[in-house]
């Protein structure tokens, strides 16, 4: 077995961030990518609310309570914040209307955009409806949906992503939860508008990819985005959930991982504290974020643009050639 | 239930065309006796017959998992398969260690156990001498989770596929995402579609074999976009598998759910197919996808 053979590591074509780029070099021989070092204003940050979290706890696992902060913001409440107009547009016109995924029209900067994220509900008899923002398959084909209609009338697209995981359920298998997800996979990687993905919160599993697969991912400072959360990575892996804290710290699903990985394009910073403690600002940092990248996809043409996020996702992966 | 008053043939016939895998012809070490794996059946299987009868138990039809060598052999002409990308090893990006369970020595497990460098087998080769291009997941190695080496194999077999306009066949077994790679892992959902998305629009097809059990990323990424979607015989096929579903809602599911039979019902896939008649299937749709090239090509012709 060659195990030490050339590291063959494929860093993403599309022009991101330098930050991004410069680290991707940077890949030792054994094959990890290091660890950032990232500006000072980026690092964690110490407290969660007003309580210091026990000294045990990993800088990863902080996070993640950040990111699941009962009080962060969700999808509409940046759509109240961002947007001067919104109307909510509903169903897949095909089995039902998913609260757990919202979408429609919204007005950013005087244009025309479509608008599709993750809901979660703020207490529990919202969560009934929202199910923790645990997406269904008519909430993906919902998405589907509206990402055509953008698509049809030249709207670029914005998604929030904010899932802990796909919904574990018998109803989800029989409606085809793998199939609604790959589908959306598919639709998206050839969508002809420029499309801009924000993992808010949660970026859990295949139902967080469901909504982001874009031109542009940014991710909120204290955002998580992984491929299954914590607890089920650790349920997977060593048959225990409680091993989560591990999980996090091993899996590496901080956004500043994420930006060395390549696999996000910019952080989005949070108010000191975390998002939670200032929603208007929060909502401003990601405001200009989108703006600014979708001014500079603008002006790709469409055939361009798809062959751009080809690029970018046909060349994410780490092996040994 | 379907079985009970059917008796049993005296005998198993080799069936026509798919043949035993290369385990059948040496039978050098194997046990002569296996037991199925059923928990209802738990026949005792005479291992030649066992094997000739392509792993599939000749009382209950339960399907035995396959290696991926074994499936390779059991679908293409004898002889025509030519592997490639066959050097690609997997790294260890996250530098992934945990107590007791660093990747590094997971992988050393897995090779060991499965004989293979990693969980996919990609290659060309002819069916009935139609070309196409192949990629089939190995169960056996690290439960033929998704990394960046399948994902991969993956899209370079998608890109073979659309610059020589050969169908792709991919026969996928997988307990969905390999956690040591975290999201690169995820990434590999995006990367496999973005190949195959190419591959659609050079209007080449690909089919999709869903056997037992393919679950997780695998099932929403690639393997749930095929132009044609046939479940094996018996295959457990989801997004969250069984356990984790009863774990997380208390409910207990019926033993049918989440199995080819159940997907068919509920429109997922185009056809439930026997092993026995998965290579003969296989000849006949690429027959008929190769019929439409010809087509368009008449029609070029007597439009010119």
């Amino acid at each position: 077995m060659r195990r030490n053979g050339r590291l063959k590591f494929k860093a993403q074509d599309t022009p991101g961030p330098g930050a991004a780029a410069e680290s991707l070099h940077a890949i030792t021989s054994d094959g990890r990518v290091p660890r950032p070092s990232l500006p000072h204003e980026v690092r964690p940050p110490a407290t969660f609310g007003t309580e210091r979290l026990g000294g045990r706890t990993s800088s990863a696992w902080e996070r993640v309570q950040l990111a699941r902060h009962p009080q962060r913001p969700y999808t509409l409440d940046y759509v109240q914040l961002m947007f001067s107009e919104f109307v909510e547009l509903h169903g897949d016109r095909l089995f039902g209307d998913d609260a757990a995924i919202v979408g429609g029209l919204a007005t950013l900067h005087a244009r025309t955009v479509m608008l599709i994220g993750h809901q979660k509900g703020r207490d529990t008899r919202d969560n009934l409806l929202r199910r923790f923002g645990m997406a269904r398959p008519e909430g993906y084909r919902k998405a589907l949906r509206l990402m055509r209609h953008a698509e049809k009338f030249g709207m670029p697209v914005i998604t929030l992503i904010d899932i802990p995981g796909a919904d574990p359920s018998l109803v989800a298998e029989e409606r085809g939860q793998a199939f609604a997800i790959a589908e959306n996979l598919l639709a998206m990687s050839r969508l002809r508008v420029p499309i801009v993905s924000a993992i808010i919160g949660e970026g859990g599993s295949g139902g967080a990819l469901a909504l982001g697969v874009a031109d542009r991912v940014l991710m909120l400072e204290n955002a998580i985005y992984s491929v299954a959360s914590p607890e089920a990575a650790a349920s997977i892996l060593w048959k225990d959930g409680a091993r989560g804290p591990e999980a996090a710290e091993a899996m590496r699903i901080t956004a500043d991982d994420l930006l060395a990985f390549g696999v996000v394009d910019a952080i989005v910073p949070e108010p000191a504290g975390g998002a939670h403690t200032d929603h208007a600002a929060a909502a401003q940092k990601l405001q200009d974020a989108l703006v600014s990248q979708l001014s500079q996809l603008d002006r790709l043409p469409p055939d361009e643009l798809v062959e751009q996020r080809t690029r970018r996702y046909r060349a994410i992966g780490v092996f040994e050639a | 239930m379907r079985n009970l008053f059917r008796k049993a043939p005296p005998y198993i016939t080799v069936p026509g065309r798919a043949r035993p895998g290369p385990a059948a012809e040496s039978n050098g070490s194997d046990s002569l006796w296996v037991r199925c794996e059923n928990e209802r059946c738990r026949e005792l299987l005479y291992g030649r017959e066992f094997e000739n009868n392509l792993k599939v138990c000749h009382k209950c039809e339960h399907h035995a998992r396959l290696p991926g060598r074994e499936r390779v052999s059991q679908l293409v002409d004898e002889g025509t398969f030519a592997e490639h990308d066959a050097r690609l090893a997997p790294a260890d990006p996250l530098g992934f260690a945990a107590e007791g369970a660093s990747y590094r020595s997971k992988l050393s497990e897995a090779t060991s156990k499965a004989h293979e460098r990693e969980a996919a087998i990609a290659g060309s080769a002819t069916i009935d001498r139609l070309p196409i291009e192949l990629v089939v997941l190995d169960f056996a190695f690290m439960g033929a989770s998704m990394g960046s080496v399948v994902g991969e194999k993956v899209a370079r077999a998608a890109d073979r596929a659309a610059d020589r306009s050969t169908a792709l066949v991919t026969v996928n077994a997988s307990g969905g995402a390999r956690m040591q790679e975290g999201i690169f892992s995820l990434m590999q959902m995006a990367k496999t579609v973005t190949a195959l998305a190419r591959l659609g629009a050079a209007g080449v097809p690909h089919v999709s074999i869903l056997v037992d059990p393919t679950l997780g990323g695998v099932t929403a990424s690639y393997a749930g976009v095929g132009d044609l979607i046939i479940a094996e015989q018996g295959a457990l096929v989801g997004f969250a598998g069984p356990r984790v579903i009863e774990q997380i809602t208390k409910q207990k599911l019926p033993p049918d759910a989440q199995r080819a039979d159940f997907l068919l019902e509920h429109g997922m896939v185009d056809l439930v197919v026997h092993r026995r008649d998965l290579r003969a299937t296989l000849s006949k749709l690429l027959r008929l996808y190769a019929g439409v090239r010809r087509l368009s090509e008449v029609c070029a012709e007597t439009a010119g």
